[in-house]
């Protein structure tokens, strides 16, 4: 098979690319893989070509960031940016929409695959837990490219970030 | 157990047992907890700081492992007992700085260490004697499980633990190796592996862990990476690792004493005769000369001493360690004089 770009060079990269629920394959030459990827890069601001179904909003603007501040430390973004720690552990909840990001840059992935705490105390699992294990699950259908399986987990996702989102409006708390 | 207790045995990694313990030093697990929704350490007020370690010392008592442990909080120690803890490996200096509502748990064989309120809430490390990641990792996760059971760790599915640095965000696990290559010094090849241990995100730094500098051909190997691979995984990597680095130093080692045995006879005999008799040394010429020791005792060259005792020397003949067995205070001059007469009446039988 030749490369679906260049069709000059055997293609030894395959990327399955999904834009608006559309998929699409591409075989790929080395060279043209690269260059694709620095494109990929360029335009999401990510390394990662699944950029586009785990964040569902464009980063919002730098001043929105600055402004960002946790509701249960009151750390700010900009004392994160400063300091280089984070100030609890709803922080992460709070700068998502950065850390994700940073933590691929750091770690190359994130997503965990070690250990939980949870199966140890099998307490009641809270609203918060139920986001970030759908966020899990999506991650992981992703890998296995069960992409109908992850659109509708996607869909679930959206749909309980618009709730808390309405209830943080409202003013209800949990 | 009070920490003058500490000088009478030595530490259980400081041992060399273990699986090659000629070139690996010892093995160590670090696992970084957090409560959750509590402000970590740094951004901690007073009031949050000391009940995040009321909360945790509880906590540490209900863990069974933990009964022969000890709590030392750090305003009640004086700098000499913090630097002696930190040249035992059971404490970080970071941790050390700014006393207020820090502790540091240590079991009675020195295996255990739980500090509270470091960067983290929890710094749990475990320690072990050559090449054991495998066991220490068996005992940390155990005594993790433990501590879940009695607190709420800050967890999220999809990014697992989450720390104050999110260099440490996921597994929060850091495994590091602690390994003296002085034939990979020797041949000029250590470069070169290190570039290729950096290569592979894994780090390395000297002796006293982040920002020390390696001295006395001793390198402390360890991952960077703490999310997206599980811990076994993780450790997994280390051992392979650390195998591959073990097998280069060998072969270095064989090299030299195949074609400069004169050369390498020569250096062991002088820097053993030079410990037995000097009057004066610094604590760095000292590990420069162990090392040295050290590598003629695994080779067969130096007889009538055995590893542990060369291993308690490089501990015992720290500054904190001197004053601590003079009992009083020591300015360096007199440390250098000190030092030299302990090894002088150690090694002269």
């Amino acid at each position: 098979m030749l490369c679906d770009i260049c069709g000059k060079n055997p293609a030894t990269v395959h990327l399955t690319e999904i834009i608006d629920d559309q998929m699409n394959e591409l075989h790929l030459c080395e060279g043209c893989a690269r260059q694709k990827s620095i494109q990929m890069e360029q335009q999401f601001g990510l390394s990662d070509l699944l950029a586009g179904l785990t964040e569902f909003e464009k980063p919002p603007l730098k001043q929105e960031a600055v402004s960002l501040k946790c509701p249960n430390c009151g750390l700010n973004y900009a004392d994160f940016k400063k300091i280089g720690r984070l100030g609890c552990s709803v922080c992460y909840s709070t700068f998502r929409k950065y850390l994700g990001p940073l933590l691929k840059r750091i770690h190359g992935s994130n997503l965990h695959q070690g250990k939980s705490p949870l199966k140890v105390t099998r307490t009641l699992r809270k609203k918060t837990d139920l986001l970030s294990d759908l966020r899990y699950q999506l991650q992981k259908a992703i890998q296995i490219e069960a992409f109908e399986e992850a659109a509708g987990i996607r869909d679930q996702i959206r749909a309980l970030e618009k709730k808390q989102a309405q209830g943080t409006k409202e003013g209800i708390k949990e | 157990m009070i920490i003058n207790d500490m000088l009478k045995h030595t530490s259980e990694w400081l041992k060399g047992t273990g699986p090659n313990s000629d070139i690996v030093i010892s093995s160590r697990i670090r696992l970084a907890r957090n409560l959750d929704k509590v402000s970590f350490p740094h951004w901690a007020n007073k009031g949050q700081s000391q009940e995040t370690l009321e909360k945790i010392e509880a906590a540490v008592g209900k863990v069974d492992y933990l009964k022969k442990s000890s709590i030392f909080r750090l305003a009640d120690l004086d700098n000499i007992d913090k630097q002696f803890l930190i040249e035992r490996h059971l404490m970080s200096y970071e941790h050390a700085q700014k006393a207020n509502s820090k502790a540091v748990i240590i079991d009675e064989e020195e295996i255990v260490s739980i500090m509270i309120n470091e960067e983290d809430h929890i710094r749990l490390q475990v320690m072990q004697s050559g090449l054991c990641v495998f066991q220490a990792w068996d005992i940390v996760n155990k005594i993790d499980d433990c501590l879940a059971k009695e607190l709420s760790f800050a967890f999220l599915t999809d990014w697992g633990y989450l720390t104050a640095c999110p260099t440490n965000t996921g597994t929060g696990m850091r495994g590091s190796v602690m390994l003296h290559l002085p034939a990979l010094v020797m041949t000029r090849q250590v470069n070169r592996v290190l570039a290729a241990i950096a290569k592979l995100s894994f780090t390395t730094r000297g002796l006293y862990g982040e920002g020390t500098q390696a001295t006395g051909n001793f390198f402390q190997v360890s991952n960077q990476v703490s999310l997206g691979h599980s811990e076994e995984g993780i450790i997994e990597s280390i051992n392979g690792l650390i195998k591959q680095i073990i097998e280069q130093e060998n072969q270095a080692r064989e090299a030299l004493s195949s074609k400069n045995k004169a050369m390498l006879e020569d250096r062991f005999s002088r820097s053993f005769a030079l410990l037995k008799s000097a009057h004066i040394i610094s604590s760095q010429e000292t590990i420069e000369l162990l090392s040295m020791v050290r590598l003629g005792c695994d080779l067969g060259m130096i007889k009538n001493i055995d590893r542990s005792s060369i291993n308690e020397l490089f501990i015992i003949t720290q500054p904190a360690h001197l004053q601590k067995i003079e009992n009083k205070k020591l300015s360096a001059e007199e440390r250098d004089v000190k030092r030299a007469e302990l090894i002088r009446n150690k090694l002269i039988k």
